[in-house]
This record gives C-alpha cells, structure tokens and sequence, in this order.
C-alpha cells in the first residue's frame, strides 16, 4: 500500500505468528490451526469458512479482526428466505414513485431516459453486501455472513458469484466489483450442511473447543474478575462434562457466562450444591441439566478439587 | 422388444456409404442394441452418428475407435462405466461371453444371486447381452414414471400384493425396476421466499415499477407475489438387521431413486451401527450406487440396537439434518436387540425433532400384528404414522399416506394394540 492518506489502514500480518500476536493483542487466545486458515485467508483473499458448534467463537473473530485491523464490520445474519433485497441492494420506491410523478407533472419527459433516470445510484438502498464490496469510505471492510445454515440454498447459491468474483450483479446497472476484496468470514453452526460449492470457495477450519489451558486462557482474559483458583475449578470442571455423553456440551461461552455467575454469586471455589443451583447457565437441555444428578455433580466436583486441571 | 432399433438394411439405403464396410455396420448396430438394452438412452440416431464417426476417424486405431464410439453414444458422464465394459465385452474379448452366462445362472436358479456387485460383469449389462428367457413383453420397456404401464395386469396385479420376501429372482427383479419408478410426493411447505403470482397477497413492488415506466397512461397494473411451496427435507432411517435384509435390499432401490429424484433427501442405514449412505446413494446408476453402499456398510444382516443407533442419530445427526420440518421414514420391524431400553427416550427426542415421522414396518402386514415385543411398545407412542412396508401396493399407499397432513397422535396408541390399521 503506498497511499499514505489510508493512515488507519493497519498492514496484514506478515506470518502466522504475527495473527497469533494481534488476535492476542485483542484478546482472542485462537490456536495456532485456526491462527493458520486465518493467516491464509488474508494473505490469499479466500473467505474463511468457519464451521463448530454454538458457543465456541466463530462469530468473535471476524469481531476481533475487524478491530485488529482498523476496519469497518459488516454483518449479515443469515435466516430462512434472506433475498437479495435485504442482503444485497433494493430500489428505493416510493422515492423512485414520486420521481415518476415528478416527471409526468413536468411533462415533456421521454420514457426512455426516465427509465434511466430512476434506476441510477441515487435511488439504491446498500445492504449488506453490497456495502461490502463498494464501502462509502472506501476501505475493504471485514464482512461476516453469519450462521449461513439458517439460510435456503437458493440464497446459497447466489453468494456464489459473491465469492467468487466479489462481485454483484444488479440488472439495471451492470457489474459491481470490489476495487479491494473484503475480508469474509463465513460462520456455520451445521444444522444441515453448507453445499459442497461454497465451501470449495472458502478455506475451512472446524473450531473445537478449546483444550484447558487455552481455555483457562480465555477465562483469565475474559473474566479477570474470577480469582485464579476459581478460573481453574471452572475449566477443568468444564472440561470433565464436555467428557459425559451430553446432547449439547457447553461451549466457551457457557464456561465465560458460568464464571460470570460464579463471581457475581461471590463463590471461590466450587461446591455441589453451587453446581446444581448454576447448571441452567451451562446446560441448555432439560436431559443434560437433569443427567447431572447431585451426586455426579458432586463427583465432579471432588474429582476436580483432587486432580485440577487435567492435561 | 417394443422399442426396436433400425433395421441393417434400413440403415445401408439411409447411408450408402457404409455400404463397403461389411459386418461393421451390423456390429455397431449390434453394440448400440446392447447399450440401449444396458439402460443407456441411445436411439436410431445416434446409430448412425456412431457410424459415420467411425467413418471419420477410420478403423486403424483402436483408441480412437473407441473413443469415437464413446463420444457419440455416451452423452452422461454415469453411462462412461456401463459403455467401457460393454465396449471390452463387445469388441475385444469375446470369450468374455461364457463368462456372463455364468454370471447369469444364479439369476435364473437361485435366489441367492440377485446382487449385482457380486460378478465382475454387472448384472445390467449380462442381462443386456443375453436377453432374457421371458417374453420380451412382459418387461418394462415404457418410459412412463406410471407404474400401471409397466406391466400386463395380472402380472402386476400378483406382484402388487406379493411380499417382497416370498418372491423369485425374476420377480424381485421386475420389481425392482418398479421401484426405481416410484417416486414420493410430500406435501408442500410453504417457505419465507416469495415467487412471482398472478393471483398473489403481496404487491411486487419491483416488478410493478418496471411495469409502470413501460406502459402508457399513469394507471400502473399491480404486479403481485406469493410464498414460494416447497417439499420438506426427508429423512430416511432404515434397519438392515438379519430379520430386515431382504426388505431393506429392496428398498434400496427405491431410496436410490427417491434419492436422486429431488434434493435434500438423507438416508442413514443401522443395525448394530450407524451409517450415512446418502453420498453413497447420489451416484446415478443404480449398480454402481448399491455397490458403494455395501462396501460403506459393515453391519449388514447383524443384529439391531435400535436405541443405540437412534441415540447416535439425535446425538449426531439430528441437528444437522433435521432442520427446516424434515420429515423421518422409520424403516425397521421394531425387534431390537436390547428390548427397548433406553428405546421410548430416543424415539421420543426424534419425535420432538422432526416435522413428522412415520414408521414402516413390513411386520404390520399379518393380520393378527400386536405389539408384542418391548422394542415395538417402546416406539409406538412416538410416531405419527404406522403403516406397512412389505409390497408394492404399501410403498404406494406411503405416498397418499404421506400427502395426507401430519397428524400429532403423541400417547394416543399407548393403549388397543389391535386398531392400528
């Protein structure tokens, strides 16, 4: 980049190491694979298509790396029937109606240059991605489609030409590329499965859950305010219930939310009858909060306080 | 044979000049006879298409002769298999032949021998090089998806009502091309996607401003839209435990074919295991898709965990395909081999999961059917739909079954086991 005006343009990392340090920077402890596809995903221009359960930070690193690197977030939540008009761009109507009238009241209009007239930027309301590839300011933004799963294939298969081109095509006015391409980040929580053609566009990674330490990383960083006993009780006790057979295990951001709870409840250690009071900010299934029976949770318990963390 | 190819002599007054080349013309008549006998779709045309090609690039070269042949009678990238065997079989091997008939004997004696990854030489095509003993018109040569069309009455007539247990090779293989015929009509869903309608609810502002700047005068005709209909995502959990085989391998078939007839269809196989064979299933050729099927699966004709197996599919499976009101087909006879336990949880968690689910089971065809075992007691209460699966005439009452809306019946059946039809 030799334009000196960009002044909050911030360079791409140089190597993996350098993602590891600015992810850091910004409170995001990512593991060195997934530091890896979103090294490569910058450095290559692919979107970065990041598939794992509820609750383990798909959506936080497009949040970290838009502020990471000084630019915009553009986000697209995705749901059933999401169209063009409120993803990509609609025509302004009722602005474009009385454009109409205008013009009929004036008199002495060709049609042919009305037609033209009414179908020009200036009645064209951005969204989303549209925003994305053509941004006001002019700065590539960060643009994260998120939870594409809940999305239809037909909407699928137009973001196609998007990813591929990082274009769109709007009839009236012809192609619009992006001068730079966005940095995108695709989420999926897979409940069903993405088609093969988007994803051979993107760079995959499958984000797990964390091991212990990384996970008492996080909690460290994001929850200071927990004593380091605690944080340590909470993850290995986390990690022994990702173990049991659970039909939705807790997440990071469960184990975040029950530190939360814990310090707000001012405990400092754990106790089964805490376990039991909390479990609804862990497990999200009546089966799950029912499995964990006092005496489990009380198992659990003793055999955190006995052992720790786990490695 | 109904559909006959052009006769030799048609062929050499329509092109003269394949008259010098002898036996060749009749040879390739002869081969696209057997394509076309194999399943690929190659009519008189293309006959001569073939002709003339190997006119073109001439008779010295044997890649190119074959490749000639290939590019004019395979226009799927699926028939390229059936067209190189076929092409070895027809043009280098000849003794090959004896071969076949051999690989055709347990066809006609047993009924052992139906499958057709058994022999090196698919079945499809053995039956394409040697026509059958049966009268030619009493197979389905019709294009038609109608299943009435397929066969003389009385033939279909018997076959409709037969279990698929109690019958012969020859008729399990007629059946089967039925089956492969027979598609599943689920009753649309309305979707948040909206399609253009001349009889819509909701002005389509879009089109309508188009319409406005074309037209004459300052009245602009409303254009208008409506929810776009759409078939709900289907599932399908079959049991290929001892006691289900025979069904399950027929069934194949019409999974295979449903598979391939619409998108988002899902069919998982378990026994003492679970197995997703959809992928297995996409391939187009029904041969080559059960051959993938049966080297995915390991667990063929073992026993049943039914309860193990459908706690893997909610544990693993359910969130991922279960989404957008899919519709579960429980293809099983409900005899598990742990009695039920942990059983009436797990069928009560997919219940809850899915849109509707409908149980198939080919036990339910004798009259006197109670629900006895532990395994059927524990799943009964769960399901939307019981209904039988062991013939023709029950797959096709599944589809007026299943056009029929989705009735919520939970706890309804838990007592009178004998009012269940």
């Amino acid at each position: 980049m030799n334009e000196p005006a960009k002044s909050l343009h911030i360079a791409l990392p140089s190597d993996v190491d350098a993602v590891l340090a600015l992810l850091d920077a910004h409170d995001y402890v990512a593991d060195r694979r997934l530091a890896t596809s979103v090294f490569l995903a910058l450095r290559m221009g692919r979107p970065l298509f990041l598939e794992g359960e509820a609750g383990v930070g798909k959506t936080e690193i497009a949040k970290v790396l838009a502020t990471a690197l000084g630019k915009h977030l553009i986000r697209l939540q995705c749901y059933e029937g999401l169209d063009i008009a409120s993803a990509v761009y609609e025509w302004n109507y009722p602005r474009q109606m009385i454009e109409i009238r205008l013009a009929e009241a004036g008199g002495g209009v060709e049609r042919g240059q009305l037609a033209h007239d009414i179908f020009t930027t200036k009645f064209l309301l951005r969204r989303p991605l549209l925003e994305a590839l053509s941004p006001h300011d002019g700065v590539a933004p960060v643009l994260l489609i998120d939870e594409l799963d809940r999305t239809d294939e037909p909407f699928e298969a137009y973001l196609l030409e998007v990813l591929a081109e990082y274009q769109v095509t709007i009839p009236e006015l012809g192609p619009i590329k992006a001068q730079t391409p966005p940095v995108v980040v695709i989420t999926s929580n897979r409940t069903r499965e993405i088609h093969d053609a988007i994803k051979r566009r993107c760079l995959y990674h499958w984000v797990g859950y964390p091991d212990a330490l990384r996970e008492l990383a996080i909690v460290r960083r994001k929850c200071p305010r927990a004593p380091e006993s605690l944080a340590r009780e909470i993850v290995a006790f986390t990690q022994r219930l990702r173990a049991l057979d659970l039909f939705k295990a807790p997440g990071i951001a469960e184990t975040l939310d029950w530190a939360e709870a814990l310090v707000a409840l001012d405990r400092v250690a754990l106790d089964p009858q805490t376990v039991a009071d909390t479990a609804g900010v862990l497990l999200k299934y009546q089966d799950d909060v029912g499995a964990l029976t006092p005496e489990a949770a009380a198992k659990l318990v003793a055999d955190v306080q006995a052992e720790g963390i786990r490695l | 044979m109904t559909r006959a190819g052009p006769d030799i002599s048609q062929l050499r007054s329509a092109s003269p000049l394949l008259a010098p080349k002898g036996r060749l013309a009749e040879n390739v008549v002869h081969f696209v006879r057997v394509l076309r006998h194999a399943g690929l779709p190659v009519g008189p045309a293309r006959t001569l298409a073939a002709l003339e090609a190997l006119d073109a690039v001439g008779l010295d070269n044997r890649t190119d002769f074959r490749a000639a042949l290939a590019a004019v009678l395979v226009s799927r990238h699926e028939h390229l298999p059936i067209f190189e065997q076929a092409f070895d079989l027809f043009w280098r091997n000849p003794r090959l032949l004896e071969k076949l008939v051999a690989a055709l004997l347990p066809k006609v004696h047993g009924r052992g021998g139906e499958r057709a990854d058994e022999s090196a030489i698919p079945a499809r095509l053995a039956e394409a090089m040697l026509p059958p003993a049966l009268p030619r018109d009493r197979l389905p040569e019709t294009d038609r998806v109608d299943l009435d069309a397929a066969f003389t009455f009385s033939a279909r007539e018997v076959l409709q009502h037969k279990d698929f247990e109690s019958m012969t090779a020859a008729e399990l293989a007629a059946v089967r091309v039925m089956l492969a015929r027979l598609r599943l009509p689920l009753p649309q869903l309305p979707t948040r996607r909206m399609t253009p309608a001349t009889r819509g609810h909701r002005v389509d502002l879009r089109a309508t401003l188009r319409g406005a700047i074309g037209g004459a005068g300052a009245l602009a005709p409303l254009r208008w839209r409506q929810r776009r209909r759409r078939s709900p995502p289907l599932v399908v959990l079959c049991d290929i435990s001892g006691s289900m085989e025979r069904y399950a391998r027929m069934l194949l078939h019409f999974l295979h074919a449903i598979t391939n007839d619409r998108d988002r269809v899902h069919v998982l196989l378990f026994g003492t295991q679970l197995t997703n064979i959809t992928r297995h299933l996409r391939h187009r050729d029904v041969d080559v898709a059960l051959a993938r099927v049966t080297a995915a699966v390991s667990d063929w004709s073992g026993g049943t965990r039914i309860g193990g197996c459908l706690g893997e599919f909610n544990h693993a499976w359910s969130r991922r395909l279960l989404g957008q009101n899919a519709v579960v087909l429980l293809i099983s006879d409900g005899l598990d081999a742990d009695a039920g336990q942990g059983l009436a949880a797990q069928m009560e968690r997919l219940h809850k999961s899915c849109r509707r689910l409908v149980w198939l089971n080919p036990l339910l065809r004798y009259e006197g059917f109670e629900a006895r075992p532990a395994g059927i007691r524990a799943m009964l209460p769960h399901v939307d739909d019981f209904l039988p699966v062991h013939n023709l005439e029950s797959l096709t009452d599944l589809a007026a079954a299943l056009e029929r809306p989705a009735r919520r019946m939970r706890g309804a059946r838990e007592h009178g086991s004998s009012t269940w039809r």
